[in-house]
């Protein structure tokens, strides 16, 4: 089972809107939705999904916002996409099949003078089934016993500095930031193929992403990957922080002072 | 993110693409080959150098991309591209060098091509930003601009950037090759590079020519010499083939098989600067007689483009924000061009993040009525053709994204080489020290003495000079000392280096501990407050004693030595561990190096 789409243009969307064949979630902070959004778009805040994440939690907030096994959904933030691919994997995760990401950022919506809207947007409550797909997601024992096998590639995706001072073991860094175009959230797809293969990401092989701490910057490489068909992408989705936590292995960059070379 | 795409069409963009695309794909399917074994090492390295990737500290899997910034004009959309590419495949800040290069580090090297390709997007390149090529033609940031000047040397800078570049005469030199331009003797650095240039004018039956001043044969590296002037007069219309004749020379002559002796400083050195001179001039007269008449550098004459912004509403005086005079002292100074003024902006050692180069390409945009910005000489970044009356605003709007540190033009703005953040050679983090020495001195309010402005210090992370210590007022380079078993960063002090009219390199003064170094600078400004002249700048007072001629207490450079001798003492590590570590780091000190690249 495999998404229909992994991003979704302004155009589409729209026409989608207009047909009423699409639920849209925004997943900023309450007080930014009540602002303005997206007509038409509901409000999941990602710190209330991840306040619980367990497919039965979620399957219920899905129902509450009006998602059937059917409904198309299609989900937006304003932090560059990472928000949004975090709140989508979770859905894939729990079996929705057609969920994809906004291939522009809110403020990017908004500076094309595209539709927003202030009114709050419920929908009846529909039936969501819960068909969980471990296949995306990696834990940190199943990591730990697959990492250096070979045809495994482990990718974090923190910014380059927290890489150097510190990273699981194999993994290769590409930041988050790779991972854009100027307006978009995720680069053209012959870009992306190319920066990869330059770096060795072949798609024949399984490829786990990290980051930080909730798999957001690593959901949006998730979906980076998706969008060039890569076809066996898992996330780590506790990611760095909870492998520190367990006092797993890690390594760094040695004798270089490379902190004081940012201008932070 | 949404400013990208309202942002209007920049009015001006850069007339030269120094970008060749194909390039990029090139490096990529290069590095493939390399990483399979199909290329070895040295013939890799070689050609990773001529396209502008450096080696990374202790590790094969990292570059550093030094892009070329041709005279330094930059322009808004390029700073936004470097300001993409340092957070995509960089660590989120780029850096400002010495020789007017913008460079991003720890790219993984497999990234490089990627940099490239987008470099190409905006006309830029590293090609042949490294290796034994002619490096980046500099100039002056103020040519154009300054006051002392003849004319304007940019337009001949870049003529000769562009000739030069992928030029077959200079794809394998001896050794690298560096040409500076400069606007007068006190804004550049003519005698301390390869080939230095000043603008100058003469007038034959009754009309101007237009000429330079060319001085060869110096430069700062291990060992240091001052260069020569080669002619009284060399017109405008011998400076190409002056140029082709010096490196002519060079490739012919150059030490090939010493490297570490083989910059053409040392071949002016061995031969004698009359026997070297004599070979240009009659090279230069061959050359004259062989170039097809259409070999000319093709010096953009066309007038600048100077258009100020049009302002709807005048800036509230009251909103003028604290600390705006005390910057406009240390970091602005007034244009040739009546109202106009150039504005030094402070980055510290060189470090920018990518959000102040954004906000930078704005500010360029709202406030340069050029419409590009310049990098400079010591690791800074100018604005010029800004309104007087606009300077406050624009100080406002560099305040808010933490550029608006004062002291850019006086001692408080040191040079400070990548040291051990990056760099193969270096022993200690000179980087951070620069750093260090900035933060304490603008909270002490040193920018704010006149009597200090003038001076300079810089420093090395190792003998190499890249921190270019040995022409600075005090200069400092970096090496390790040993307590009994315990190893402790150490800084040689020089004093009295300088590179304008009066060249000279600095006199060896004392060895000083590296977390000693601060309080040693601020000695010497005390004992030269004790002992200073009326109107006798410190620059000035260290100059009578470096060159023998002190009418104070203190007399030679021993005399100093022994005012700064307690700071050498050595605490046992019992009593003070800070001692026996570096700047930026916490663990016990070391001296670690791998091989360098200068001279692959």
């Amino acid at each position: 089972m495999c998404s229909l789409r992994v991003t979704t243009d302004a155009d589409r969307l729209r026409t989608e809107l207009r047909d009423n064949s699409v639920r849209v979630i925004d997943v900023r902070r309450a007080e930014d939705y009540k602002k303005d959004h997206i007509p038409k778009s509901v409000n999941l805040p990602l710190a209330v999904l991840l306040s619980d994440d367990d497919p039965q939690r979620v399957a219920k907030i899905a129902q509450s916002l009006g998602i059937d096994d059917q409904t198309p959904v299609v989900v937006y933030d304003d932090t560059f996409g990472a928000l949004a691919s975090r709140v989508a994997w979770t859905l894939e995760y729990l079996g929705h099949a057609d969920v994809s990401l906004l291939e522009m950022t809110y403020g990017q919506w908004k500076s094309l003078g595209l539709e927003t809207d202030q009114k709050e947007y419920l929908f009846g409550p529909k039936t969501h089934s819960v068909h969980p797909r471990p296949e995306i997601l990696a834990s940190a024992d199943y990591l730990e016993k697959r990492k250096d096998q070979k045809g495994v590639i482990l990718v974090d995706n923190r910014e380059r500095l927290n890489y150097l001072e510190q990273h699981i073991p194999g993994a290769i860094n590409i930041p988050y930031r790779t991972l854009a175009s100027e307006d978009r959230i995720l680069r053209p797809h012959d870009e992306l193929k190319r920066l990869l293969k330059n770096r060795g990401v072949v798609d024949d092989a399984e490829v786990i992403t990290y980051c930080g701490s909730v798999g957001t910057l690593s959901g949006l490489a998730y979906y980076a990957l998706k969008s060039i068909d890569y076809p066996n992408v898992k996330l780590y989705v506790r990611s760095f922080k909870e492998w520190k936590g367990l006092n797993k292995p890690t390594t760094k960059q040695e004798n270089a002072d490379y902190w004081d070379l940012s201008a932070e | 993110m949404s400013k990208v795409i309202t942002k209007p069409e920049d009015p001006r963009m850069p007339a030269i693409n120094w970008a060749r695309g194909e390039e990029a794909e090139n490096f990529a399917k290069t590095v493939r080959l390399y990483r399979q074994g199909k290329i070895d090492a040295d013939s890799f390295r070689r050609f990773r150098l001529q396209h502008g990737a450096y080696g990374t500290r202790m590790t094969d899997d990292y570059a550093m991309v030094r892009i070329k910034i041709p005279a330094g004009q930059i322009y808004p959309h390029q700073l936004e591209k470097i300001a993409h590419l340092s957070e995509a495949f960089s660590i989120g800040s780029a850096h400002v060098s010495t020789r007017q290069n913008i460079q991003l580090h720890w790219v993984v090297l497999e990234d490089v091509s990627e940099i490239m390709r987008e470099l190409a997007d905006v006309g830029l390149t590293s090609r042949e930003a490294c290796g034994n090529t002619v490096r980046n033609v500099m100039c002056s940031p103020l040519a154009g601009v300054c006051n002392k000047e003849e004319f304007d040397a940019t337009q001949y800078a870049i003529a000769t950037a562009k000739f030069l570049l992928r030029n077959p005469l200079n794809q394998a030199l001896p050794r690298k090759f560096k040409f500076n331009f400069t606007c007068c003797e006190d804004h550049g650095m003519v005698r301390m590079t390869d080939v230095g240039l000043i603008p100058q004018t003469r007038t034959i039956d009754g009309k101007p020519q237009r000429g330079f001043k060319v001085f060869l044969g110096g430069g700062l590296g291990n060992k240091s010499f001052v260069g020569h002037q080669l002619e009284d007069f060399t017109p405008e219309e011998d400076l190409l083939y002056t140029s082709i004749a010096v490196i002519r020379v060079f490739d012919r002559l150059g030490d090939r098989k010493n490297s570490a002796r083989n910059r053409m400083r040392y071949l002016v050195d061995q031969m004698g600067w009359e026997t070297f001179q004599n070979l240009v001039l009659k090279e230069r007269a061959i050359v004259r007689v062989t170039q097809s008449v259409i070999v000319k550098l093709d010096v953009d004459t066309a007038v600048q483009d100077i258009s100020s912004p049009v302002r709807i509403s005048g800036f509230d005086d009251k909103s003028i924000p604290d600390g705006f005079s005390r910057w406009r002292k240390t970091n602005t100074c007034k244009q040739k061009q009546g109202d106009y003024y150039s504005v030094s902006v402070t980055l510290e050692a060189g470090d920018v993040t990518a959000n102040q180069l954004r906000t930078l390409a704005d500010v360029c945009r709202e406030f340069s009525a050029e419409g590009h910005a310049r990098n400079g000489f010591v690791q800074d970044l100018y604005l010029r053709y800004v309104q007087e009356s606009d300077l406050p605003r624009l100080y406002s709007r560099l305040l808010k994204v933490g550029l608006a540190n004062p002291g850019s033009l006086t001692m408080v703005h040191p040079v400070g080489c990548s040291g051990t953040t990056s760099c193969n050679l270096a022993l200690t983090n000179s980087h951070r020290l620069a750093k260090e020495i900035q933060r304490k001195f603008i909270e002490m309010r040193l920018d704010e003495d006149d009597d200090l402005r003038d001076t300079t210090i810089k420093i090395s992370g190792c003998p190499n000079s890249c921190g270019q210590h040995e022409i600075a007022t005090i200069g400092f380079y970096g090496g390790g000392s040993r307590m009994n078993r315990d190893m402790y960063p150490v800084y040689q002090m020089s004093l009295g280096g300088r590179s304008d009219g009066q060249t000279m390199l600095g006199v060896s003064v004392i060895r000083i501990p590296a977390k000693r170094t601060i309080s040693a600078i601020l000695k010497i400004i005390d004992t030269y407050k004790e002992n200073k002249k009326a109107g006798e700048s410190l620059k000035m007072w260290i100059h009578k004693i470096v060159t023998g001629h002190a009418d104070s207490k203190v007399k030679s450079v021993d005399d100093i030595k022994k005012i700064l001798l307690p700071l050498t003492e050595v605490p046992a590590i019992a009593a003070d561990k800070d001692f026996y570590s570096d700047y930026g780091s916490d663990s016990h000190y070391h001296t670690r190096t791998g091989k360098g690249e200068c001279a692959a």
